[in-house]
């Protein structure tokens, strides 16, 4: 009955886009006289007890070292022996690089539909319904799953995770029944760049544009990042001039973002690039046309040039976070 | 090799969505529709593995009769034959998979290449769900793809903050993310050769949507907020706006 939450662990640390979905999870399962049951691959005892903080009444811990990196078949099959045990017809879980590939073959699996990167959820006269973004965030749509199996995945950083409180998780270690066969897809490694913030996992972000002019200019954009603790973006002509990596685009043909802060630097506003990050909670925009569209979505604007108004505030920003 | 790539008709990126009169789905007004851009990388990557182990590829495309212009923009850029699988009500994403699995069933697929992301419903499953349904494995998302004679193969997936490798074997599905290699242009000759090539009709099971849409509606249109200043000047406001009105620093 419970509502399962599938989580995930990076180093052994939690995701906080993980943490968001068991919060939520909690909620909705609240309003549906049930708990919730986190999944958790890997990661120690206290990870698995630490769910509790978030709301999970109860965490299947899988210490099985074959599932340390991602497998999907063998995800999947964990995921759905899970739900099958704890008679869980809904499975949520964020709509991570992993979450989004696990959460359709999980679906088929157990013979329901996926719901994917939704950004709220709610429970109507005893139905889960959500709203997710279709068109590139031009519209939403609200929507209802009528299979009795669902699963749903969360757009991180939407949803908050809160603060940490309340019980400890009853943990109960679970072995999935696996084979050789569950195995044929297989995650070999990952090459993750140290110390470097996703543009998805990101609370801010400064994303520069052409208006920097060059890539040999970037350390305005990294400089004021810094301060911000921010991850550094870019649209898309910069990536396609071959000056920042592909991994840091947004917008329609890169990633969608939803940070409590994005500032924009030197980038024109076009329609493909705030359909990646008009849901930002706050955005400031610096740009020398006073015309950019990127100013009728900016909640704050300064009209300048960036080369002069960025170490500006930068050091602005070192001043007030220093005091 | 026998290689079959999804692509799906969706409208252009700087269509202006309006909601239609059923308050459900766009108005299809004045709408241009195009070949899903991420398609673009699944049939390129089709048109390469022929190029290098034989076969033929085959676009394959659910939807009403209006889509047959995108499976020619398959075969334009140099796709042998369409498959269209004839559904003439719109279909949810579990449905359009089961319509393409029914289809691909017993056509002995080594390959089926989609886009990582339709750009109308962007739901980023498709190769999920028709690797679960077709029972063989799916890679989504892969921005490189090596795959050797005996048809094991190695991708590389964009995760958060990098890359993942996965090793997998044919016969697959995999989702094509932007930068697995650069999409040819249709040639005149190939956009005149495609009008001659067959498109195959196949008539789909009637099928029940499983996510129904209870509305569509637009979000909320942010209000353009304030110029605060001009030039370094208007730093200290800002930053000041940012911790006492936003609050986010
Ligand atoms: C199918 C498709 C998909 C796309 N997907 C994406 C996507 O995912 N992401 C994306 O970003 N784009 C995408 N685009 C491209 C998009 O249309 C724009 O071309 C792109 O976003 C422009 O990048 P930009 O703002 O950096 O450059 P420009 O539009 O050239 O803007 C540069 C801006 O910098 C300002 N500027 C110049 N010098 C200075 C200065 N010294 N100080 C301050 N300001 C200055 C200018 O006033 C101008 O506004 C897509 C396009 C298509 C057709
Ligand atoms: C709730 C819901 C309601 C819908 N309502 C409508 C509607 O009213 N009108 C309408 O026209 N469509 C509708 N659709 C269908 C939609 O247009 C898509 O074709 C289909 O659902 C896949 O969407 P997706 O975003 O999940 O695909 P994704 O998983 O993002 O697509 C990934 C890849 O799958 C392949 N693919 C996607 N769609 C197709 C297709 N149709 N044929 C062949 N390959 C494909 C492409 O390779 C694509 O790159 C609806 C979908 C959903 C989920």
């Amino acid at each position: 009955m419970s509502i399962l939450v599938v989580t995930e662990q990076r180093d052994g640390k939690v995701k906080k886009a993980s943490y968001e979905a068991v919060r939520t999870a909690a909620k909705i399962a609240g309003e549906m006289g049930t708990t919730v049951t986190a999944v958790l691959f890997g990661a120690d005892e206290a990870a698995a007890k630490g769910m509790g903080g978030y709301g999970a009444a109860k965490t299947l811990h899988i210490a099985d070292d074959r599932l340390n990196l991602y497998a999907n078949g063998a995800y999947v099959k964990a995921v759905a022996q899970a739900a099958e045990k704890e008679g869980s017809d809904v499975v949520m879980m964020p709509a991570t690089a992993l979450g989004k590939d696990l959460a359709p073959r999980l679906a088929v699996r157990m013979d329901g539909a996926v719901a994917p990167d939704v950004t709220d959820i709610s429970v109507d006269g005893g139905d889960i319904t959500a709203v997710r973004p279709v068109y590139a965030g031009k519209a939403l749509i609200k929507v209802k799953i009528n299979s009795a199996k669902k699963v749903f995945t969360l757009r991180p950083n939407v949803f908050s995770a809160g603060e940490a409180g309340g019980d400890e998780a009853a943990v109960e270690a679970f072995a999935p029944e696996l084979g050789d066969e569950d195995f044929v897809t297989k995650s070999t490694g990952t090459s993750i760049a140290s110390g470097k913030l996703d543009v998805t996992e990101a609370v801010n972000i400064v994303s520069g544009g052409r208006g920097l002019q060059g890539p040999e200019h970037w350390q305005l954009v990294e400089g004021l990042a810094e301060v911000l603790g921010a991850a550094t973006g870019a649209s898309r002509a910069v990536v396609d001039a071959g000056w920042r990596p592909h991994a840091e685009q947004v917008g329609q043909t890169g990633k969608t973002v939803s940070p409590n802060l994005y500032v924009a630097l030197g980038i024109s506003g076009a329609i493909q690039h705030l359909a990646g990050m008009s849901s930002s909670k706050c955005i400031v925009a610096v740009n020398k046309d006073k015309d950019a569209p990127i100013f009728q979505v900016a909640d704050y604007g300064i009209v300048g040039d960036v080369f002069e108004v960025v170490p500006a505030l930068t050091e602005e920003l070192k001043n007030h976070i220093g005091s | 090799m026998n290689i079959f790539v999804c692509v799906s008709h969706v409208p252009d990126t700087t269509t202006k969505v309006q909601v239609g009169g059923d308050g459900k789905a766009i108005d299809p007004a004045g709408v241009t529709y195009i070949l899903n851009p991420y398609d673009e990388y699944a049939v390129e990557a089709g048109l390469q593995l022929k190029e290098a182990r034989g076969g033929e590829v085959t676009i394959v495309c659910v939807g009403p009769d209006a889509v047959k212009e995108t499976i020619r923009k398959g075969l334009a850029m140099g796709a042998d034959k369409g498959l269209h699988v004839v559904a003439a009500e719109p279909r949810d994403s579990f449905g359009t998979a089961k319509a393409i699995a029914d289809a691909l069933k017993d056509r002995a697929a080594d390959v089926v290449f989609c886009g990582r992301q339709s750009i109308d419903y962007d739901g980023w499953q498709m190769s999920g769900l028709l690797g679960e349904m077709l029972s063989i494995p799916s890679v989504s998302v892969a921005a490189k793809l090596d795959i050797a004679e005996d048809g094991s193969f190695t991708a590389e997936r964009d995760i958060e903050g990098g890359q993942e490798t996965i090793t997998s074997k044919l016969p697959a599905v995999i989702s094509a993310q932007k930068g697995l290699n650069e999409p040819r242009y249709p040639k005149l000759q190939g956009i005149m050769q495609a009008k001659r090539k067959p498109i195959e009709d196949v008539e789909p099971v009637p099928y029940e949507n499983r996510v129904e849409v209870l509305e569509m509606s637009k979000p909320p249109i942010k209000e353009a907020g304030k110029i605060v200043g001009e030039g370094p000047d208007a730093v200290k406001e800002l930053v000041r706006l940012l911790h006492e009105e936003a609050k986010v620093i």
